[in-house]
């Protein structure tokens, strides 16, 4: 388990660094869901994998007994997917609101805010 | 008042003011919720910085769970400075919104955003614990998003989407980073971490700062990663791109100095060597690319880049000379009140020559000679003329380089220096100088007077506020060195909120 969950953020980012290169800004986003999943599970990892128990502390006591599992890293994720969900939930609108507006998906035609100089075309 | 309610409350209040702002959206009742809600938030605030000056840093602890388990609210003098003038910065802008957000726009939530914005900025400034600073990051980001696209114009679209998606990169990067130092340390109090990390893999903290750096690096909009800011700043309404320009970059610089002098300071060398030449770069890339533009915004869009190498020029050599970072905690202070204010200037030129594309305006000399003398003090402040507060903040750091013998980065900040100067005569004698292309004279009695006056009270006060600064630096300057000093010798800082620091090694650290 240690090892495989490294290997498996590892594939995750190098998908999501290949999703973002593409010009594609809906394919960008599914690249930025990638990578924000890979973070949630690198938190995850760092706080060390421990298959035993749950982190339960009995009534009564102030602390968990020995051996569970740490469970910082699991709020800390919680979390991060929740506010990472939300700015997705934004993005995708956002995006999709630039589509309806721009009536393109290509950043490289999106040049409104930073129009080119007279007499250059767009680099194809 | 005691600490466990000061530290909370400048960060409480913009999110109740928010809530009514938002009830209130639909008449004018809640513009001036959110006016005066600003003024007793920055009142908040400055109690907050009378304390620490007084006491030194404070902490207590949120839901009573002890350090370093807890989330930590602390104040050092750095934060308290930061909080009073997210403080001034909001209470401008919101007089300013009064005039210019339209009803459409606040019936969308525009001021319930905007409070929770300074909500957000102001938490970062305050909290000690670095998860929480990711939220507070996130708050800020989201709030930042509506903002900016508020009235869904096509190129607010445009620059919309690039700045979610660069500044959603960026917190990822930060957040990674979050999850391997807990890895690494098994904390993330900041307290803490700075004894946690001195039994940590030198090596490891390094990669580890480094992803901190970009993390943060992208927010501050520091080389290269700066692209983001010019596309977006230029777009949204001005009272928002005056906000953005005042305080979002800041924080970023904020996070910056916080982590760089009081958790990775193991590696020196390599960091704040890397920062030095990020620092120069900035500096010189902004203010070549702002000599390229033409359009007001724009123009200062690419000077904040180029003003936020100063700032961290002055954080990496912190460790060589402690007058080199307190001279950016005051180029911080300055900074925020002149951006600020000259996006402020923009948006009222805007208005009354109708646009803000340099050749397409003019005659702003002849026809609002005022106008003219308040975008005078803070552009001749940003370029460093005596006797405005921007002088001496390029004095203190050119100084500090030329103490080190550093004579090469002491050549580059003159030379930015001369070049924001020929930027702001670019605007000076385009918008102000020339006559208006149409053949029209601007003026500022074309507005109607509660307008005139809520555009140009912000603008003044802030124009003000920097020749104070410039008249009587001495105050300000003593603060700083405070905020420097603590930064450089954090025992205070960890004595408040670790209480008293432990003989050997870490504290107890939870077990896996």
């Amino acid at each position: 388990m240690e090892l495989f969950v490294p290997i498996m953020v590892g594939v995750m980012v190098a998908a999501a660094v290949y999703l973002m290169l593409a010009r594609n800004v809906l394919r960008f986003l599914f690249g930025l869901i990638l990578i924000s999943n890979a973070a949630n599970l690198t938190i995850f990892a760092s706080g060390g994998l421990t298959p035993e128990a749950p982190p339960l502390i009995a009534y009564g006591e102030a602390a968990p007994p020995e051996g569970v599992a740490n469970a910082l890293p699991q709020a800390l994720v919680l979390t991060a997917i929740v506010i990472g969900f939300g700015l997705f939930a934004f993005a995708l609108v956002l995006v999709y609101r630039g589509y309806q507006n721009l009536g393109t998906l290509d950043s490289d035609e999106m040049r409104l805010a930073e129009p080119l100089e007279d007499g250059k075309e767009a680099a194809k | 008042m005691s600490p466990a309610l000061l530290l909370p409350l400048p960060l409480v209040l913009p999110f109740i003011i928010a809530v009514f702002a938002f009830l209130f959206r639909k008449g004018p009742e809640g513009r001036w919720i959110s006016v005066i809600g600003s003024a007793i938030s920055l009142i908040a605030g400055v109690a907050l910085l009378i304390h620490v000056l007084q006491n030194g840093p404070v902490a207590t602890q949120m839901g009573n769970w002890a350090a370093p388990f807890g989330i930590t609210l602390v104040a050092d003098t750095l934060s308290a400075v930061m909080v009073v003038i997210t403080g001034i910065t909001g209470l401008a802008v919101a007089i300013y919104a009064v005039s210019e957000i339209q009803p459409e726009q606040e019936e969308l939530g525009y001021h319930a955003l905007f409070q929770t914005l300074l909500a957000g900025v102001t938490g970062a400034f305050l909290t000690g614990d670095l998860f929480n600073l990711y939220v507070w990051f996130e708050v800020m980001l989201i709030a930042s998003f509506g903002l900016l696209v508020l009235g869904g114009t096509k190129v607010q679209m445009d620059a919309g989407i690039k700045y979610v998606t660069l500044n959603l990169i960026s917190t990822i990067l930060f957040l990674s980073g979050i999850g391997l130092l807990y890895g690494t340390t098994g904390t993330l109090n900041m307290a803490d971490l700075h004894y946690t990390v001195q039994d940590a893999d030198p090596g490891l903290l390094t990669v580890i700062a480094t992803m901190f750096l970009v993390g943060f690096g992208v927010k501050a909009a520091v080389f290269p990663l700066f692209f983001w800011l010019p596309a977006a700043y230029h777009t949204p309404s001005f009272a928002v791109s005056a906000v953005f320009a005042g305080l979002l970059t800041k924080v970023g610089v904020y996070a910056m100095m916080r982590m760089f002098t009081l958790v990775f300071t193991q590696d020196v060398a390599f960091t704040h060597t890397l920062l030095l030449w990020i620092a120069v770069a900035t500096m010189v890339t902004g203010v070549l690319g702002a000599a390229a533009q033409t359009d007001f915004r724009r123009i200062l869009s690419f000077h904040i880049v180029s003003q936020i190498g100063y700032m961290v020029l002055g954080l990496a050599l912190a460790f060589q000379s402690a007058f080199a970072l307190m001279g950016a905690i005051f180029y911080l202070v300055h900074h925020i009140i002149v951006k600020a204010n000259l996006f402020l200037v923009a948006g009222v030129a805007n208005r009354i020559a109708g646009g803000n594309e340099l050749s397409k305006i003019g005659g702003l000399y002849k026809g609002a000679p005022l106008l003219g003398f308040l975008f005078l003090i803070p552009a001749f402040s940003l370029a460093g003329f005596p006797p405005l507060s921007g002088f001496w903040a390029k004095y203190v750091l050119v100084k500090a380089s030329l103490d080190i013998e550093l004579w090469w980065v002491a050549f580059f900040a003159l030379a930015v220096g001369l070049m924001t100067i020929y930027s702001m005569t670019k605007i000076w004698g385009s918008a102000f100088w020339k006559p208006h292309p149409d053949g029209t004279l601007p003026a500022l009695s074309d507005m109607p007077g509660d307008d005139r006056r809520a555009l140009i009270v912000p603008i003044a006060g802030l124009a003000v506020l920097t020749i104070i600064i410039g008249l009587f630096p001495e105050e300000f300057i003593e603060v700083a060195t405070r905020a420097a000093d603590e930064l450089l010798d954090p025992t205070a800082y960890l004595t408040a909120v670790l209480g008293d620091p432990p003989t050997t090694g870490s504290p107890e650290v939870p077990t896996e």
